[in-house]
């Protein structure tokens, strides 16, 4: 069968009454709390991960597509009315969106952003239909070392290329490493690291370790900065209807944000927010009115919110064919597979088609769904961004810990969630990033697998790690992303770097 | 943690909170290797056994709070803002609170504690009118989540009444 029968069957699967609810649901829910101030995608996915508990794996995942993709669309609403940098993937969209909204142009702003993120989700959920078979072929002659080499890569990228410091980079994803050592070993069975409490005998739930550092975390350190008074609304004024001209100006930005986003988040490392940036230095530098540039120019929006988008889909290819999360928010998605036994990777694809084709087409409605929720609808979501920050972090606590009890109802599990919390407190204080510590946790036990297979396959020599061409190249990519960085920052050009910082996902 | 001592380009005086990390990392380097060295007899053929990694993992923690002790000494880390602790103590005092009762008091009770105490450490302060508005909240949330979405949350008294 061609992905055109399998996408096919997916829009079948997808179809179906319940699932289309789901999915109607998903996108409301992502859309409304990726909306709130404060909550990027990541926390999105990781806060209503409980409400798909009770479903049926199909449905669940549905949702869950529906809230991905509605937490993306939420954040440029954020980041265009109420300037809010520090949510890395959505900077670039504050830098223009923020200053066109002043300038009373806010309606325009929303219109190419939504837009631009339906073209770029659109385009990007096909390529990542047509891909997907290509990378699974290819993943299926990889073995552990290859895989292992992999992984290297995307702990390098994600934890130290990018970001202000190697040095934190790389201390968060080793904490996130240790956190993961504890529990049973899978390969002999041995308790490690838990202590004789049975309650760490399962291991740290990705999800309570995503929801204590990134909502309790960032509620803490919010909290610290004390009282600096309201933030400042943009208020939407004039129409919402994009001119002509705005048409004009954006239809090239948006495919150009796509082609730029979507082989960058596709690609097996982490980084996936650097698209934005490079959206945004291609239009400025191919722009008719380069002097708009900084003062609210439209193309300033549609590229990155479109290479945004193209890149979230992006980050889902490695994902769903390789198994492997590059970004905070794919690591909880993966959690998600994994709380119904489902392991992604290439033999899903072969062991249960109808469910990952219908992710996929679901994807595609999702996206539809969220054209005719975002545009008209605008005005209800701006309202959300109304609410006095007291109520809205109670509000975020309230749901962080419903999250956490209902997934395990025990006083142990709250007592992590506050001890994760403080302790991303801390991370914050001291900037050290979050995103290393949660690919940490989930990866890092799938990196030792592969590792103990390969070593186990090969007698203990340790030099099959290298021998293997692609596993070699791999690792050669992997040690270049660690120096290069290093070199550049002991050379004082890290700023670059520390502008592609990943925050949040 | 950081009150106060926030270093600047020109003194390079010691960073003594980020000394604090680096003990912390090789604290948890040395109970990596507590916990693991019993494992260390249990090899497979393959030469490495599940206290492999660990020890991999816990030689890099020591390295990296050394480097963090150099970093520190240098005075590169980063400057802080400034925290005020009130607000954190709050929160943290609501989660704790909220753990502690949510067995004897159930979902409603505990949780509307703890967004009471959130809505204090954000400013708000007035507990006689926020703690019924955090409970009567928290009884809706359970019971669309404990009633249609099937969530186990805890039932306390409050729950008893509805369901």
């Amino acid at each position: 069968m061609t992905t055109f029968d399998f996408l096919l069957q997916g829009m079948l699967v997808a179809a179906q009454p319940m699932n289309l609810f789901y999915a109607l649901i998903g996108v409301t829910l992502g859309t409304a709390v990726g909306v709130l101030p404060g909550i990027g995608p990541a926390l999105t996915v990781a806060l209503l991960l409980p409400v798909t508990y009770r479903l049926d794996p199909g449905g669940s995942l549905i949702m869950f597509a529906g809230i991905y993709y509605g937490g993306m669309y939420g954040g440029s609403t954020t980041s265009i009315l109420l300037n809010t940098p520090g949510e890395s993937a959505s900077i670039v969209t504050a830098l223009e969106g923020n200053k066109m909204a002043r300038k009373g142009r806010g309606g325009p702003a929303l219109a190419t952003a939504a837009i631009g993120s339906f073209v770029a989700g659109l385009i990007a959920t096909l390529g990542l239909a047509f891909i997907a078979p290509f990378v699974v072929k290819l993943a299926l002659v990889f073995g552990p070392r290859e895989y292992f080499a992999l992984m290297v890569l995307a702990f390098v990228t994600v934890s130290s290329a990018f970001g202000d410091s190697t040095l934190r980079g790389l201390t968060s994803l080793f904490i996130g490493f240790a956190l993961a050592i504890i529990g049973i070993d899978q390969l002999t069975g041995q308790a490690r690291m838990s202590f004789g409490i049975p309650d760490l005998l399962d291991g740290i739930e990705v999800t309570t370790l995503a929801v204590a550092m990134f909502a309790i975390g960032e509620s803490l350190y919010i909290a610290a900065q004390g009282d600096q008074g309201p933030d400042k609304i943009e208020a939407v004024k004039g129409s919402v209807w994009m001119t002509g001209q705005d048409w004009a100006r954006s239809w090239k930005a948006w495919l150009r944000g796509t082609a730029i986003g979507f082989p960058i988040g596709a690609m097996p490392a982490g980084g996936a927010e650097i698209g934005t940036f490079l959206s945004y230095a291609t239009e400025k530098r191919l722009s008719k009115h380069p002097e708009e540039f900084g003062h609210g120019a439209i193309e300033g929006v549609a590229g990155p919110e479109a290479a945004n988008n193209a890149s979230a889909a992006g980050t889902l290819v490695p994902l769903l064919t390789l198994g492997l999360p590059t970004t905070a928010t794919a690591a909880i998605m993966l959690a998600g597979f994994q709380q119904y036994g489902l392991q992604p990777g290439p033999l899903l694809f072969a062991t249960n088609p109808q469910l990952v084709w219908g992710l996929i087409a679901s994807l595609l409605i999702a996206n539809f769904m969220l054209l005719v929720l975002n545009l008209p609808l605008v005005g209800l979501w701006v309202k959300l961004l109304t609410i006095p920050k007291p109520w809205l972090y109670a509000g975020i606590l309230l749901f962080a810990t419903l999250g956490t009890i209902g997934a395990n109802p025990s006083v142990f599990e709250l007592g992590m969630l506050l001890a994760f919390g403080v302790l991303g407190y801390g991370m914050r204080i001291f900037g050290y990033p979050i995103a290393p510590v949660v690919v940490g946790l989930i990866l890092g036990p799938l990196a030792e697998q592969q590792l103990r297979r390969a070593l186990a396959i090969s007698q203990g020599d340790v030099t099959v790690l290298f021998t293997s061409p692609v596993a070699a190249v791999l690792l050669a990519v992997a040690a270049a992303a660690l120096i290069v960085p290093l070199i550049l920052r002991a050379r004082g050009r890290g700023q670059v770097l520390s502008q592609l910082a990943a925050n949040e996902d | 943690m950081s009150k106060g001592n926030t270093p600047s380009t020109q003194t390079r005086r010691p960073d003594r909170a980020a000394l604090v990390i680096a003990v912390f990392l090789a604290g948890l380097a040395g109970l990596i290797f507590w916990d693991t060295s019993r494992l260390a007899k249990i090899t497979s053929y393959s030469g490495i056994g599940p206290a492999t990694i660990p020890f991999v993992i816990a030689s890099v923690l020591l390295l990296l709070a050394a480097w963090t002790v150099f970093e520190a000494l240098r005075g590169d880390f980063p400057t802080r803002e400034r925290q005020e602790f009130g607000p954190v103590i709050w929160i943290v005092g609501g989660l704790a609170v909220q753990m502690l009762t949510l067995k004897p008091l159930g979902f409603s009770i505990a949780t509307g504690l703890l967004f009471a105490a959130t809505a204090a450490g954000f400013g708000k302060r007035k507990l006689w009118f926020t703690i019924p508005i955090g409970i009567v909240l928290c009884l809706g949330v359970w019971l669309v989540f404990a009633g249609l979405l099937q969530l186990s949350l805890p039932a306390g008294p409050l729950e008893h009444l509805f369901w």
